[in-house]
């Protein structure tokens, strides 16, 4: 039923030919960037902005080309390369443009554009800018070869391309230790979650043959329900590792110790999305195994909530953000896992996320500028009138993630919460009780970074940041404030013939659940406002026997958690068949030599004795060829 | 008759490593065995190109009448890839060792192992006779043996014995086994040590499983495989990164080619019977040299274990018998060669510096040597099979072919995929590479970032990963002509897509 309204893609004409330029020309620029090693250094960042700002360009023009055609031609593909045949399996390298894909493109690169001027301004100083921007272009590269691939094994050539870029980012000041473990951790807990794709690409090949998303859909309605099951919780493993959602999420507040746009690019608009992507995408899986479809709904409630806990008691202003990008993903898992009322709320929160959090994330970067890299917002307070552009711009990202009328969030989280209660009552309360504490933490944030005492340490002068640094934070403003505007009457018939889902009629008066929202909204700011906003902001957190906070300071125990169930065992173990080579299987083989060779003996001799040892067997060897092969020969 | 192209390309070397013997200065030698290795790559490369055409060129002269042994090679898909392997590696292993450690055997007499080896190694990959197969399998120890005791490092006599030790008792087996397939074959009338003649035969029943047992724990042991694999990292920490190299990333590979082409070749029903045990022991393999490269402290025997885990893969692919799995076992084979040979090799380049294979003494090399720390990553991301590299695209099709057949057991080897980010970035890069910058490593690295001639030697390996990463199909094509052999042979089809009618 649903599934023969998918158009089939149609072949690639024009512009769409050169859609393969949109991941090579970053890809390549990397790469040149990083051979040319000093003599790039001084236009390298240039180059690799203009790099993404081409790949954008094309973006526009695809997406251009698309609103012009009829919805049913609009889904493009375009074969690159066949990648290898055997056996019966083949695997074709090629691109799928339709109207889920593009928004991504579009999402990527515009953003990831604005993220390059950015850094050209954060990173001025830093005497490895070109390598910074070297990775940012691979990162651009692999993120687009994730969306664009009309395939699951090319969807996995980027989604391990984006771990690795991330790595690389992460671990960008790899000489300060918490980096490099950061910048590990990330990639380690994310291969878990890549094992999950590996094990749902193996039974696709296993099922129809094929990886392709075409063979997928096409065959999703025919596979036992357990196998169904059993891919969409590979995929869910999968996409828990990559969007940094519970039991998966430990990496991502370490993830902050990589560079400030780094966390706006990756850790917040594009790459941790890419689990909701994954989801949305394998929609034809999904929908045949509603065991996989709850769990997705309930990992989502769970980290939506686990985000917004941890995202109240941190004092590191980038911890807090990343807390609340874990708990916005949330939002859009649960949508992704309610089905086809949800997919495109899921998309649509995405991309008013991709806007509002990177805002805050480069505002955050330049608050840092201003404060000498201090990310401690104990040490702040009064920003507002010494930064004002970056105070403007991050009151819209604030008023758009709390859901304020009319501001990008409203719409898209409303959406969420509406849809959750028409699944499940206790999910949308959930869903509900979410927005409240979102809107607590983000006020505690901005009155603890803008409002208040000036608690600044000795020796630090606010000031705003250069022009390349406030103009791309403008500009995400805009679309902060009007993303959501924008989209909202446009969205769901635009992904509906990508995704199947079914329009409804989207009004501007809210609806009993939205005005419930808004008043939870209204009540999580009071509450904030009561606690942060009439007292003084003591210099140290105070300290608590509150287990709610203690559990929230410590990021919910995860790495505690990960260290006992993984970390430790695993270390163990293998200091355990490292001391069992040495000493058990070795002493035992040992032990047989010199029972049968006298081998410890030999052992203290001279090498020599050795070799004669060996001829001595050779000959034996030898006698007996000979012996069998006569008395062969005589019978 | 048409020149005995195989023949020649295994004469080659060893005739340059004899003449190396000859009394020459250190300067002349080098030279000299870099012009032999060359010329064996650029007949290497020939031999390809010729059987690509469609030229036959099998040898075979009867040999010792009596005991039905033929001077007879051949080259099969999996042959050419174990002869490329050979060719390519071989003068980067010389250029790598141009300046072998002070105080130990001369650089002449280095070379002229390498080069006898590597000639002795390519008649093991030819030989399309057992017996023929069997002499040089053993005679590549003599030389392998002298590189570890003449220019190892510490406690070099021991693990050279080691070595020595478990790779005759593999072959003493083994010699039983050949001398039963003469038994056998004699029975049947004439003798023939042949391959193909053998093959004919089918051995089964419990005959042929004892026979097959025998080519099996040779090849165990060599291709080394959990519990008789603790030589390995002995005989690899002894070494140097060159005689590694060519001991871990060519001679090693003899397990897993000798299982094919022996094991499965020869005894078809006695290999299917086997292939559960196979499987679990490939498993156990995988994840426990994995963790013991967790453990480890000396980055050659971490290097070495690291191997223990991808053989572990290699035979898990083997033995799930589909056409996917297996060509993704020779891919593998193929791979592995240059992975382990990046690894290998930047190991080396780094204790040429510091002194020391020990982990802690490192730290912060990134810093004063981003080029060094660059490579290594590079070889760490080919090591834990990222896609891009060549070895994503065969650990995938060892992957997705044995999941067609057993879910279950490779959900287990898959523990493996993430244990392989610890060793490598948690162990091994993060160790070295990250950090701030320690006094010695100041010392030891500061504007000794990597010269040109080590720069020659990674660009290549490193190059060839990448290549075979994103085109894979030229060499894919070549092996998977063995796999589908192989399967024929066995008479084992492919599972069919459980899903019907999907394409």
């Amino acid at each position: 039923m649903l599934l023969e309204t998918l158009a089939a893609p149609v072949a690639a004409t024009g512009m769409f030919t050169l859609a393969w330029t949109m991941i090579a020309v970053p890809a390549v620029m990397a790469g040149l960037l990083l051979l040319a090693g000093k003599l790039s250094d001084r236009w390298g960042h240039l180059a690799a902005t203009a790099a993404v700002v081409w790949s954008f360009a094309i973006a526009v023009c695809l997406f251009a080309e698309q609103m012009m055609r009829p919805a049913s031609e609009r889904a493009v593909s375009a074969h690159l390369y066949t990648w290898l045949g055997v056996g019966h399996w083949t695997f074709e390298v090629g691109l799928l443009v339709d109207q889920l894909s593009i928004l991504f493109a579009l999402l990527i690169t515009g953003v990831g554009s604005l993220i390059h001027i950015y850094s050209i301004g954060y990173m001025a100083h830093d005497a490895r800018r070109r390598r910074f921007f070297a990775y940012l272009n691979l990162f651009i590269a692999a993120m687009l070869i994730l969306v664009l691939a009309d395939n699951y094994l090319v969807l996995f050539v980027g989604w391990e391309g984006v771990g690795l870029a991330s790595y690389l980012l992460i671990s960008f000041w790899q000489h300060k230790p918490s980096a490099a473990a950061a910048g590990t951790k990330a990639f380690v807990m994310n291969r878990v979650g890549d094992l999950g794709l590996l094990m749902a690409i193996s039974t696709m090949l296993a099922m129809f043959g094929s990886s392709s998303f075409e063979a997928v859909n096409a065959g999703a309605a025919h596979v036992p329900p357990l196998w169904a099951t059993l891919i969409g919780f590979f995929l869910l493993l999968a996409a828990c590792g990559k969007s940094a959602q519970v039991p998966l999420q430990a990496w991502l507040l370490d993830a902050m110790e990589g560079p400030t746009p780094v966390s706006a690019l990756i850790h917040a608009a594009t790459m941790v999305t890419a689990g909701v992507y994954l989801v949305v995408r394998s929609h034809a899986i999904f929908e045949m195994a509603p065991i996989a479809q709850a769990a997705v709904v309930i990992v989502g409630t769970v980290t939506l909530l686990a985000g917004a806990w941890i995202g109240t008691s941190q004092d590191d202003i980038k911890k807090v953000l990343a807390g609340s990008t874990m708990s916005q993903i949330g939002y859009m898992m649960l949508a992704a896992g309610i089905g086809p009322a949800g997919y495109a709320f899921a998309i649509f929160h995405l991309l008013t996320h991709g806007f509002f959090k990177a805002n805050m994330f480069l505002g955050a970067g330049s608050i840092m500028h201003g404060m000498n890299d201090d990310v401690n917002m104990r040490h702040f307070g009064g920003l507002a009138s010494a930064m004002r552009v970056t105070f403007l711009t991050f009151s819209m990202g604030y008023l758009a993630i709390i859901g304020f009328p009319f501001f990008a969030g409203y719409f898209s989280k409303d959406h969420i919460i509406e849809a959750a209660f028409a699944n499940n009552v206790v999910i949308g309360l959930c869903a509900l009780l979410g927005a409240g504490i979102t809107a607590f933490y983000m006020t505690r944030l901005m009155l603890m970074t803008f409002f208040g005492e000036k608690r600044w340490r000795q020796g630090v002068h606010p000031h705003e940041s250069p022009k390349a640094m406030t103009v791309p934070l403008i500009i995400l403003a805009v679309f902060s404030v009007g993303a959501g505007l924008l989209m909202n009457w446009w969205i769901q018939t635009w992904l509906e013939p990508a995704v199947g889902n079914h329009a409804h009629d989207i009004s501007l008066i809210p609806t009993p659940v939205g005005w419930a929202t808004l008043l939870v909204v209204a009540a999580g700011v009071a509450a904030s406002w009561m606690v942060f906003g009439r007292g003084s902001i003591p210099d140290v957190a105070p300290a608590t026997k509150n287990p709610v906070t203690i559990a929230g300071r410590n990021v919910l125990f995860g790495d505690q958690v990960n260290g006992f169930l993984f970390t430790h065992p695993t270390v163990a173990t293998a200091k355990a068949i490292d001391t069992a080579d040495v000493s058990l299987i070795d002493r035992s083989f040992d032990g047989a030599g010199r029972a049968f060779q006298g081998l410890s003996t030999q052992l203290r001799r001279l090498q020599t004795g050795y070799t004669r040892n060996y001829a001595l067997t050779m000959l034996l060897g030898v006698l007996v060829v000979g012996a069998v092969l006569i008395l062969s020969q005589l019978g | 008759m048409t020149f005995p192209w195989l023949t020649f390309l295994g004469l080659l070397p060893i005739i340059g490593g004899l003449l190396l013997f000859l009394p020459m200065g250190k300067g002349a030698a080098r030279t000299l065995g870099l012009v032999f290795s060359v010329a064996t790559l650029a007949v290497g490369v020939a031999v390809a190109v010729m059987r690509g055409s469609g030229v036959d060129l099998s040898v075979t002269v009867p040999w010792i009448r009596a005991f039905g042994a033929w001077w007879a090679l051949g080259v099969d898909g999996m042959g050419l890839a174990m002869i490329l392997l050979t060719v390519v590696l071989t003068p980067l292993v010389l250029l790598a060792e141009w300046e072998p450690p002070a105080g130990r055997w001369s650089a002449q007499t280095f070379f002229a192992l390498v080069l006898i080896l590597e000639g002795l190694a390519l008649f093991v990959f030819t030989s399309t006779d057992v017996l023929l197969f069997y002499l040089f399998f053993e005679a590549t120890l003599i030389p392998t043996y002298f590189l570890i005791v003449g220019f190892g490092g510490e406690r070099r006599g021991y693990a050279a014995l080691k070595f020595l030790l478990f790779s005759l008792a593999g072959g003493l087996i083994m010699l039983a086994s050949v001398v039963g397939l003469f038994a056998v074959s004699a029975s049947q009338g004439m003798p023939s040590y042949l391959i193909g003649d053998l093959a004919s035969l089918r051995i089964d029943g419990d005959l042929g499983r004892w026979l097959m047992l025998g080519f099996l724990i040779a090849f165990i042991i060599k291709a080394p495989m959990v519990p008789l694999h603790t030589w390995l990292p002995d005989t690899a920490a002894a070494s140097t990164p060159g005689t590694a190299t060519l001991l871990v990333g060519i001679l090693d590979k003899i397990g897993t080619f000798g299982m094919i082409r022996f094991c499965l070749g020869l005894f078809p029903e006695a290999s299917v019977w086997v292939a559960p045990f196979m499987m679990v022991f490939a498993v156990i393999s995988i994840l426990w040299g994995a963790l013991a490269a967790i453990g480890s402290t000396n980055m050659m025997r971490l290097v070495a274990y690291t191997s223990v885990s991808h053989f572990g893969f290699m035979v898990l692919g083997i033995y799930a018998f589909t056409t996917t799995s297996q060509t993704g076992s020779i891919f593998y084979m193929l791979n592995h060669g240059f992975s382990t040979a990046a690894l290998f090799l930047v190991v080396g380049f780094l204790a040429k510096r510091r002194g020391s294979y020990d982990i802690n003494a490192y730290g912060g090399v990134q810093k004063v040597a981003p080029v060094t720390a660059g490579v290594m990553l590079l070889a760490g991301l080919s090591a834990l099979s990222l896609p891009g590299m060549a070895t994503f695209v065969s650990e995938f099709l060892v992957i997705a072919g044995t999941w067609a057949r057993n879910p279950i057991v490779t959900a287990f080897a898959l523990i493996g995929v993430v244990l392989a980010a610890v060793y490598v970035l948690a162990v091994l890069y993060q160790r070295t590479m990250t950090g701030p910058v320690t006094e010695q490593t100041q010392k030891a690295f500061e504007g000794r970032d990597l010269t040109g001639i080590e720069k020659a030697v990674m660009v290549p390996i490193i190059a060839m990963l990448l290549f075979f990463g994103f085109v894979p199909q030229p060499a894919v094509s070549m092996v998977e002509t063995t796999a589908k052999a192989t399967m024929e042979y066995v008479g084992v089809t492919d599972p069919a897509p459980v899903v019907k009618g999907a394409k």
